[in-house]
This record gives C-alpha cells, sequence and structure tokens, in this order.
C-alpha cells in the first residue's frame, strides 16, 4: 500500500513516524523484507560529510554611512579575495578561493594553510572577519575604501548556495607513476600504492534514491547543522551513466545545488579544509530524508555497500587528461575494509569523507522527525532523472591556441 | 642510510665558523637546517636533520664533538587535536606505525601516542590540521 507525504507529515506531527537511517534501513529489509519494511517505515534519513569545493556563500553586510558601492571594486575577507560584481553591499565568497599572495604551487607541493572554506567556517564560528575594500565613488556611493571587522551576526543575509554537492557515487583515486600525486583525493603514492575514495556509499542521499524519485527542487534537507533546501540539481549533474541491475550508478552521476541559512550552521558541519598541493575547500555535511512511499524506494533505500561500485581510476594519466578508462570496479564493503586488491596487490585505501559524521548527520535528521521538529517536503519540480536525456558535457569552446600544453 | 634530527649547541667561538659545510665536504653528509638561532650570550643552536651512510654519521657526529660542540637529540612530539578531527580516517593508512588506527565498527579514529615516531606524514596531510607537531629543543 503506497503512502503519501502528507500522511506521513501527519505521522511526524503526532509523533508516530517510523524514522530509521539508511544503515539500519539494511538490516530491517534483510530481516522482514522489502514488503514489510516498506509498510512498517516512513522515512529513511541519509547523511554524507565531505569536501565539496563548488560550495560559496553569499551575504549582504548592509550600507556604510556614507555609501559605499562595493559592486565592481575589490573586497577581501581576512585576506581572501571575495567576489563584488553584484550591487553595493551584496558579496560571494567561494570555498576554494585564495589570498593573492598565497604562493599556491610555487613551492611544490603547496600548504594552503587559509582560504575561502576557512573563511565560511570562521564566520559560522562566530569569528570577527576583517574586511577590506577598494572601490570607486559615484554621487550616490562616495566612499571608496572601507576597511573593519564584521561577524556573521553583523550581515543581514548569510547563505550557503553550493552549486554542486553530495556527488552521487565517486572516482577512487590511484597514482600508476613513479612520483608522488598531490590531488583533491589526497596524496597518492607512486605505483599504486594506495587508493582514495570519497563517498557516505550506502549513507550516501543520491545512492539512496539513485532514479531522484523522491528527492527534488525544494526538497527540505540537513545543512551544514542547520535546516535547508535543495535548489536545483547540482552542476555537472549526469543521470545517464552507466548503472548496476539495481539503478546504482558506477560512477560520478547526479549532483544537487542547495542552499541554507549560514547563521543557524555550525562550525561542527561547516569546516574548511586544506588539501595539500591542490588548494582550500569545505567540508560540509548534509542530509536529505527519504519518505519510503512505496516498496520500490523500500528497496532503493536499503542499498548496501557491497552493491556500491566505484570506478578506480588512475590519476597519474587518465584522469588528468580526461581520458575515460577505468581500471576496475570495487565495491565500497571492499574500500572500506582498509585495502582492496590491484593487480593481485593489497592497496591499502583511505577515505577523505567522514563516515562517522556521515551516521551522525543521519541520527540527527532522525531525531529531528522523529521529535516533529522536522516535516518532509514534496519536491516542487524534479531533478533530471535518465530520461531528461541531460548529460554532462566536455568543455567544447573553440580555443585559440593549437595545442593545450600539459603540466 | 640514516636521517636523525639533531639539536647542536655552538660555543662562542664557533659560531662563525663553517662547521656544518664540513659535514658535506669531509663526510658527504646531506643536511638540512631547520632552525638557528645566536642566544643573547652569543652561544649558537641549531637543529638539523642529516642524512648519510652510518659509518659518516657517527664520524660526522665525532668530529662536532671534538670541536666542542654538544649534541642532543631532537624531541619531537605529535599531537592529535581531538575538536579538530572529524575521523575521516584519511591519514590511517598512511601512519607507518599504527599510531593512528580506527575501529572497525564506529570508524572512530584513535592516537597511540606511544607508537608514534613524530615522522610527519599526517601533520603534511589532514586536511582539518589535526595533527600538529611539536617541536621541544
Ligand atoms: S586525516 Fe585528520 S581529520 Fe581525518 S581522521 Fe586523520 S586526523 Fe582526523
Ligand atoms: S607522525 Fe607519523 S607515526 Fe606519528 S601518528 Fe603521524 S603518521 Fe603516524
Amino acid at each position: 500500500m503506497a503512502k503519501t507525504i502528507e500522511e506521513i507529515n501527519e505521522k511526524i506531527r503526532q509523533g508516530k513516524a517510523v524514522v530509521v537511517t539508511a544503515e539500519e534501513m539494511i538490516d530491517i529489509v534483510n530481516e522482514k523484507g522489502i514488503e514489510k519494511a516498506a509498510k512498517e517505515v516512513d522515512v529513511v534519513t541519509t547523511g554524507t560529510f565531505g569536501i565539496m569545493c563548488s560550495s560559496g556563500i553569499y551575504f549582504n553586510i548592509g550600507h556604510t554611512k556614507p555609501r559605499i558601492k562595493l559592486g565592481g571594486g575589490k573586497v577581501y575577507l581576512n585576506g581572501v579575495p571575495a567576489y563584488a560584481g553584484y550591487a553595493a553591499v551584496d558579496l560571494f565568497l567561494g570555498a576554494a578561493a585564495l589570498p593573492d599572495d598565497d604562493p599556491r604551487n610555487k613551492y611544490y607541493p603547496g600548504d594552503f594553510p587559509y582560504g575561502g572554506g576557512h573563511v565560511i567556517e570562521d564566520l559560522v564560528a562566530g569569528k570577527e572577519i576583517r574586511i577590506t575594500a577598494q572601490t570607486y565613488g559615484t554621487d550616490c556611493y562616495p566612499r571608496k575604501f572601507l576597511d573593519a571587522y564584521i561577524t556573521i551576526h553583523d550581515l543581514n543575509e548569510a547563505v550557503l548556495f553550493n552549486v554542486r554537492n553530495a556527488y552521487q557515487n565517486y572516482n577512487v583515486a590511484v597514482n600508476s607513476s613513479n612520483r608522488v600525486l598531490y590531488t583533491y583525493l589526497g596524496m597518492l603514492r607512486p605505483k599504486f600504492g594506495n587508493a582514495n575514495y570519497s563517498s557516505a556509499g550506502q549513507l550516501s542521499p543520491l545512492l539512496n534514491d539513485p532514479y531522484y524519485k523522491t528527492i527534488g527542487i525544494g526538497t527540505r534537507i540537513f545543512l551544514g547543522g542547520g535546516i535547508g533546501y535543495i535548489a536545483w540539481h547540482g552542476t555537472q549533474h549526469n543521470p545517464n551513466v552507466e548503472r548496476t541491475e539495481r539503478g546504482i550508478p558506477k560512477g560520478g552521476a547526479g549532483t544537487l545545488a542547495v542552499i541554507g541559512d549560514l547563521k543557524q550552521m555550525t562550525p561542527e558541519w561547516i569546516k574548511g579544509v586544506s588539501v595539500k598541493g591542490y588548494g582550500v575547500s569545505l567540508a560540509v555535511g548534509i542530509g536529505v530524508p527519504i519518505p519510503v512511499l512505496n516498496e520500490e524506494i523500500a528497496f532503493y533505500t536499503s542499498v548496501s555497500d557491497e552493491e556500491i561500485l566505484a570506478p578506480v581510476v588512475d590519476y597519474a594519466t587518465a584522469y588528468p587528461n580526461r581520458e575515460p578508462d577505468v581500471i576496475t570496479y570495487v565495491s565500497y564493503k571492499e574500500l572500506k575494509s582498509g585495502e582492496i586488491e590491484l593487480f593481485g596487490k593489497k592497496v591499502p585505501t583511505s577515505p577523505l569523507s567522514s563516515y562517522p559524521k556521515a551516521r551522525r548527520i543521519a541520527e540527527i535528521l532522525r531525531n529531528w522527525i522523529k521529535e516533529g521538529k522536522f516535516l518532509l517536503t514534496s519536491p516542487s519540480a524534479p531533478i533530471p532523472g535518465v530520461e531528461s536525456g541531460v548529460r554532462f558535457k566536455p568543455f567544447s569552446g573553440r580555443e585559440l591556441l593549437g595545442e593545450v600544453t600539459s603540466k | 642510510m640514516r636521517t636523525e634530527r639533531i639539536v647542536l649547541h655552538f660555543p662562542k667561538e664557533l659560531v662563525d665558523k663553517p662547521v656544518i659545510v664540513n659535514l658535506v665536504k669531509k663526510y658527504g653528509l646531506d643536511f638540512n637546517i631547520l632552525k638557528a638561532t645566536i642566544t643573547p650570550d652569543a652561544e649558537g643552536v641549531m637543529v638539523l636533520e642529516i642524512t648519510g651512510e652510518d659509518e659518516n654519521f657517527t664520524k660526522g657526529i665525532e668530529y662536532l664533538i671534538n670541536l666542542g660542540i654538544t649534541i642532543q637529540p631532537l624531541s619531537q612530539d605529535v599531537i592529535w587535536v581531538e575538536e579538530k578531527c572529524v575521523h575521516c580516517g584519511y591519514c590511517v593508512s598512511y601512519c607507518p606505525t599504527k599510531a593512528l588506527s580506527r575501529d572497525e565498527k564506529t570508524y572512530l579514529i584513535s592516537f597511540d601516542s606511544q607508537k608514534c615516531t613524530a615522522c610527519g606524514v599526517c601533520v603534511e596531510i589532514c586536511p582539518y590540521n589535526a595533527m600538529e607537531m611539536k617541536i621541544f629543543v
């Protein structure tokens, strides 16, 4: 018997909803079967906590006296450049932004000690941030300089708006070359010395709803410790990839754009990171509730690590050159065991995303729903599924140079 | 081959002599100066990382001692700043001594400072800055 979101919300209001995490759902379906699980369980909560580079905040600092027009000027937050291409006092700061004087990889591998992600974390933590701005004057906005300390409490709106988060599955990175590589998937030892991955696997939101049947635009979620929403499908959303029999993409596929009030968030779930030799970024905690509307959804939410395969990709050759080669596929069960087998050899694995934090997010969201603090939403519109034909295209601009230079 | 980090205390009269260069010239040792200062009473203190063949290494150290330089091993300590750690587990497979380990059920990380040799790998790679190197001279 199918349920509606309204029926489930009514149960949540009455404190009668049965809410379990995606991990707990695996055991329930194993023990009771799909049919019974679909009847008994109303909501499955998911979670993920990892480095999500396409994250950023927009915020409004209020008008100074006399007024200043930051739009068109240059603005720095603790030395990190913010985007000032909006109106007078609206700014955007991306997680990967670096101070102009950061040496980057000039001293390879660079340390990237402080950048956009750290400013965002410091703001969330309530710390004072130094804003310096230089711009041009107009008759209506005469002021040209600003040097001040601000905190998140001084801001009008402060909104986390991440254009691509929560990747549905991802690569496992290895290195065939003779030297150490520093990538966004961490330090890769030469000659397949290690293999790094980054997904919560069986707890990951989009792996529990592989065809986006319940997750859509407007879905209310756990975001950085507060309540957020899915704004759109994320950039590089790519539903049309090879999938396993149970519909799980065999590599990076769907993505989400998410939005939420930064003022509700906490530094426990929003953290600046420094990835050696690569850059700065932001680690974000996201949890998405999945209403168990019918048996099909109960089935999808029962997915376990051994049923999710990730492609092993060589970050010495295939990845930088955008070649499609996949060395092999391994399951998250193998990855989480601490080693995988490659070419008959044991290779140690390292996760970049935190499974304990993903688990905690799923539990917090479960508790919010159980306590009636968090109601489910029906999406306003779906995100593009397989039938949409949407594909992630490679760069197709007309380059002016005849050849592409490699590093 | 052997690499050691040591602290040298130079008496006044040696501060401006090219003793370190002789480690390369006479004994073929590689060195890296990690820190060099002159104390207010004009004694020089230098933290060096020296690499070379075992035999040359011993000879080089003897040479320094004969010049009147006192030598101590550098004690380093790596600290796990638990409140910064997100328990991603990224560092675990890089730790050569299993000082960093993961609980197979909870996936939580723990740090056993007794097993840590302060190799510094985790300090270098932890994206959250949760491993800190403290150097005591
Ligand atoms: S890499 Fe850093 S944050 Fe991750 S488990 Fe190790 S110490 Fe903790
Ligand atoms: S310093 Fe080296 S030995 Fe000590 S915990 Fe870190 S990686 Fe392990």
